[in-house]
């Protein structure tokens, strides 16, 4: 399984053409306590970029956006009553959705853990 | 007490700083882990732990609040009290040495510029004004009072808020003064010692709780606040709770839930213009406003208690059916409560608590219902009462 991030914060996990997404430990800790999460339905086509989720914090609204195309094959439900899974786990337990991706090619445009680090820490 | 300002005399004194500036505090925030936003023209704290640790703490134990960003005035002067009179709807021959009062500056079509405390002082009146507005409000004082009368602006001194139903265990311990701190009742305030530094306490706020706000010098500010936090019973607060706080407790945010467009009857915000006033009018606006008292408006200001867990957020469109209603002006999570709320502007005719609406937030539409104000009972400390 290999991880890549975008540089609006999110991670995917990306097996063969299979993938998980969420939002970086990073995010988390800048948005505060999450009160709520919107997941995108299943089956909803996503490409790269849309606004896929949104992540409430006590102060804000934050969209999550889709780190490349696909279609969407799960969703975390256990975010409808622990939502504070992504405080609490942002990289773990705390994934928004599954997908199957349409077009690999885009995870070339993605960060690895390394050069993601390396962005966060010159924020 | 920093430099004397007569009043057509500084230009350069009111130019708006640029870029954030540091607080007497800065550094013992960023030492406790504050997180640092700008706010309102300075470096501050937006939260320490957790927003919801800290608004659950100030709500059952003592939260300590920075809100040395807010304007400290003081007033004095021949005349002074018919000079504020004309400026503000505030009746001061009721208010006592040591009383507290919210008042409102108001422009001419009857719009709130901000809304304030007023002290009277033996001397003068110490006003409290917002952050963001201060220099605005000074600035119009200044136009505004009469050359007999002076402004100081106290830069000098930082304000501090303890707040929460421990509020006034913690702060008795470290206070000495003519009179025992437990002998204020809310909106009264006095002069005390802590740690043989001169403040000026009053039992006032902005959570709906207990509490104090303290000011105190700027050079003394990190170790009053050290003494404050040693106590058990206090931890540091942001300003993230500050706000979530006070949306429970229905209190409005100058520059969200008013505005220079908006009067004080449709803000609900009457009891900032005292009776006498009323009565007899001559203030800013007055021509405007009294007759809305009378006559009514066309929106009010609501609490709106929002079905399941997403927030509505300021600019919100609030809907009664698939009509267009009102606007949200403040929204957000209540940790309290563990359900969003907010404060809308709606057409009168759906501002009756138990009216159902709804809030269009991305294209959703989130049930609402009106609800009355403040989401959490208030629990100032009243003297005489049970």
């Amino acid at each position: 399984m290999t991880r890549y991030f975008t540089k609006d914060h999110e991670w995917i996990a990306v097996e063969g053409s299979e993938a998980t997404v969420g939002i970086t430990h990073y995010a988390q800790s800048q948005l505060g306590d999450i009160t709520f999460v919107e997941v995108p339905a299943v089956d909803a086509s996503v490409a790269k970029g849309d606004s896929a989720s949104v992540v409430d914090s006590v102060k804000a609204a934050s969209d999550v956006y889709a780190p490349v195309s696909g279609t969407v094959t799960v969703v975390n439900a256990a975010l409808e009553d622990q939502p504070e899974l992504v405080n609490s786990d942002a990289e773990g337990e705390g994934w928004l959705w599954k997908m199957t991706l349409s077009d690999p090619s885009e995870l070339a445009g993605l960060m690895d853990e390394a050069a993601y680090q390396t962005f966060v820490a010159e924020l | 007490m920093s430099d004397t300002y007569d009043i057509d005399q500084i230009e350069d004194a009111d130019a708006e700083p640029v870029g954030p500036l540091a607080l007497p505090l800065d550094a013992w925030h960023r030492a406790r882990g504050g997180r640092m936003v700008d706010f309102a023209g300075y470096w501050m704290p937006v939260q320490f732990e957790g927003i919801i640790a800290e608004h659950l703490w100030t709500r059952s134990s003592a939260g300590f609040f920075d809100v040395s960003h807010m304007g400290q005035l003081y007033v004095s002067g021949e005349a002074v009290e018919a000079a504020l009179e004309a400026i503000l709807p505030i009746d001061l021959s009721t208010l006592p040495v040591g009383g507290v009062r919210y008042s409102l500056l108001l422009n001419e079509s009857g719009g709130i510029l901000d809304d304030l405390m007023v002290t009277r002082w033996k001397s003068g009146f110490y006003l409290v004004v917002n952050g963001a507005t201060k220099w605005d409000d000074i600035a119009h004082l200044r136009e505004f009072l009469p050359d007999e009368v002076t402004l100081n602006h106290l830069d000098d001194s930082a304000l501090f808020a303890l707040q929460g139903p421990k509020a006034a265990e913690a702060l008795e311990a470290l206070v000495t003064g003519d009179q025992a701190l437990s002998s204020l009742s809310f909106m009264r305030g006095a002069a005390f010692k802590l740690a043989g530094i001169d403040v000026w306490i009053s039992r006032s706020g902005y959570t709906g709780e207990d509490g104090f706000e303290i000011s105190v010098p700027a050079e003394n500010a990190a170790e009053i606040a050290d003494l404050i936090c040693a106590q058990s019973q206090v931890k540091p607060v942001g300003l993230g709770a500050r706000d979530s706080l006070r949306l429970e407790a229905g209190l409005p945010l100058y520059g969200h839930d008013m505005n220079a467009d908006v009067d004080p009857v449709s803000a609900e915000l009457l009891f900032g213009i005292n009776k006498r006033r009323r009565m007899e009018g001559g203030f800013p606006g007055s021509e405007d406003i009294l007759p809305l008292i009378t006559n009514g408006t066309a929106t009010r200001r609501v609490g709106l208690l929002i079905e399941g867990r997403m927030a509505a957020r300021e600019g919100a469109n609030v809907l009664a059916g698939e009509t267009e209603v009102g606007t949200v002006t403040s929204g957000g999570f209540s940790p309290s409560l563990e359900r969003p709320i907010a404060m809308a502007f709606v057409a009168t005719a759906h501002a009756a608590p138990g009216t159902s609406l709804f809030i269009d937030v991305r294209g959703r539409k989130l049930a609402a219902t009106v609800a009355p104000m403040p989401f959490i009972p208030h629990r100032y400390y009243r003297k005489g009462a049970a």
